[in-house]
């Protein structure tokens, strides 16, 4: 570990997320319906619902692995998957004859962009033929952040953050899921994204092993980057979330402080759904 | 236990329940024995001696002329042609093979219909039919140019120079062999977890990476099996470029055995024992090139012979050892 990675490991800069007005349909099914929602850099928010709420779309929307039909997402003021016609170099400047229609962006254009975005998914989805240690390097060498060397080395300081340093050389189908999930969230940070997507990190671990994923997201929201979390762990939600969302039917019912929306939900809906997960 | 398992205990009084269960656990269980099993080998065992006895025996295959033909310079010759047909035509075949499988997995429904119209021709058109064509394909096209499609020509070749009999059965065997590896490397790529697709563009991985470092390797654990008998099937379909006058193994015995009539028999074995030892090699490198995609796959790797080897040995030690001590 040379002083260069950790301060590379510090500089992560916590991102500022915006919805905008967000629907998305498949055909006639309408599973988002004008979602508006802005997360402050550093804020951790949980994002509750039933199922087929639209809360895990809502995430996959925001590193565009789902493509709105209406509205945007922006990180740190960048649109995310599109751009506006007229910003020919995406200055964000409006031309003299104003914003003309959102326009897709290039596939490149989008994968660079969700290098500065972590996504970790309930199946964690590791790369079953790569070591541990080249499933968390990865990243960074394929998109050119770093050398071979220095990402061996990032990998290695971030798979001890996690708990995995004598895991190196394993084959992520010889580790338990939580220790995979663990990987995989190594394998998000290694990006150092300003913003970190979770699809219910718990979901396919036995109850035993839960305790040890929450252990390391717990420890990244003290570390100050933005967390947004789809989870059904209602009591996780209240240990560590900025701020509670409460989503059904596409739409957001109602948000708050966990101390309002779980313990005070002001909404039929809201106090419905907690009743029946608590 | 100070008695031998299995060795009836005596008892000064009469056992207590307990005791009885104590002396039962201590007892190794004998295997079921299964007679028919025992026939059903001896059976086999018989038929496999007859036949290698027929094989020896019988004056008919001459063994004598097999020694002679094995290793003569024109038999060699042949198999060196094999050889090189085979390697050409598995490289290229897997390779428009790729490109076929990436066409027909691909979202512009041209790509997709010319893949699928090339697989359907390729697969239904016998392989001779293929090669014949091919042969006659200078009096089809007198010259091939490159140049501006339906324009004038920048490049012009004279097509009798540049089709020799290698090249028209290399094109020739590529061209059926990409149809079917089409299929194969397909397969092998539908084989890999959408999860893996979503992971890998999640991470923000160029396109190219995606492919050639996360989707291919993956698929290439169903890819191997099925495209190691695809290239079984070719290793023996070189023997049909005899018929575009290329001398193959096959064909340099064939001509042996128009000159030497009586010797038929014995050139055929010559080539069966060639094919049988390509085939044996191609076996091989499949186990351990499987091996190495099974990496991550499954939680140990499967051993290799001369583990098995070794780990059979060391079993036979001990149960040898435990044998003596009872």
């Amino acid at each position: 570990m040379t002083a260069d990675t950790l301060e590379a490991l510090a500089d992560v800069e916590a991102a500022t997320v915006e919805i905008h007005d967000v629907h998305k349909w498949y055909g006639t099914h309408r599973v988002l319906n004008g979602i508006d929602l802005t997360v402050r850099p550093g804020e951790v928010t949980v994002i509750l619902g039933p199922s087929g709420s639209g809360k895990s779309t809502l995430l996959r929307v925001i590193n565009h692995l789902e493509k709105p039909e209406i509205g945007y997402v922006s990180i740190n003021g960048e649109l995310i998957g599109v751009k506006r016609q007229g910003d020919r170099r995406e200055t964000g400047v409006p031309p003299a004859e104003g914003w003309g229609r959102l326009k897709e962006l290039s596939e490149r254009a989008i994968l660079t962009q969700r290098a500065r975005i972590g996504f970790v998914f309930q199946n964690f989805n590791l790369f079953p033929h790569l070591t541990v240690l080249d499933n968390v390097a990865a990243a960074p060498v394929a998109t050119g952040k770093l050398g071979k060397p220095e990402a061996l080395e990032l990998a290695r300081e971030l798979l001890d953050r996690v708990g995995l340093a004598d895991k190196t050389g394993a084959y992520p189908r010889q580790l338990s899921g939580g220790q995979q999930q663990r990987v995989a969230i190594a394998r998000a940070l290694a990006l150092r994204p300003g913003v970190i997507l979770f699809d219910e990190p718990t979901s396919a671990l036995d109850p035993e092993l839960v305790g040890e994923v929450l252990a390391v997201i717990k420890d990244l929201a003290t570390s100050g980057t933005t967390l947004v979390i789809v989870t059904h762990e209602i009591g996780f939600a209240r240990e560590i979330a900025d701020r509670v969302v409460f989503i059904d039917g596409g739409k957001i019912v109602e948000q708050g402080p966990p101390s309002e929306v779980l313990d005070k939900p002001r909404h039929e809906r809201t106090r419905d759904f907690l009743s029946k997960v608590l | 236990m100070s008695e031998p398992p299995g060795a009836t205990v005596t008892l000064p009084e009469a056992p207590t329940a307990d005791e009885r269960q104590q002396a039962l656990t201590a007892q190794r269980v004998l295997p079921l024995r299964r007679p028919g099993r025992w026939i059903a080998t001896a059976a086999v065992l018989v038929l496999a001696a007859q036949f290698v006895h027929g094989l020896v025996s019988n004056p008919f295959y001459q063994w004598d002329r097999f020694g002679y033909w094995f290793l003569r310079p024109n038999i060699l010759d042949g198999l060196l042609i094999t050889l090189e047909v085979t390697a050409y035509s598995a490289v290229l075949g897997l390779l428009g093979g790729i490109l076929l499988a990436l066409a027909r997995l691909s979202k512009s429904p041209v790509l997709r219909a010319v893949s699928w119209t090339y697989v359907w021709a390729l697969r239904s058109i016998p392989l001779i039919v293929v090669l014949i064509f091919l042969y006659n394909f200078s009096a089809l096209y007198k010259t091939l140019s490159i140049g501006v499609p339906f324009g004038p020509a920048f490049f012009t070749f004279d097509e009798s120079r540049l089709a020799t009999d290698m090249a028209v059965a290399v094109v020739g065997l590529s061209l059926n062999e990409a149809a079917y590896a089409a299929e194969v490397v397909r397969g092998g790529i539908l084989s890999v977890d959408q999860g893996q697709h979503e992971a890998a563009a999640a991470l923000g991985l160029p396109k190219g990476y995606q492919f050639r470092r996360i989707v291919f390797p993956q698929a290439l654990r169903s890819i191997v099996p099925n495209y190691v008998n695809q290239l079984i099937g070719l290793i023996k379909g070189t023997s049909l470029v005899f018929y575009v006058s290329l001398l193959d193994l096959f064909g340099s015995a064939q001509t042996m055995g128009s000159t030497y009539p009586g010797d038929i028999v014995p050139l055929l074995l010559v080539v069966t024992v060639w094919y049988l030892v390509l085939t044996s090699v191609v076996s091989v490198i499949q186990f351990y090139v499987e091996r190495y995609y099974a990496r991550g796959a499954t939680r140990s790797l499967p051993p290799t012979p001369l583990q098995k080897l070794r780990t059979g040995l060391t079993d036979l030690r001990a149960r040898i050892r435990r044998e003596a001590a009872v």
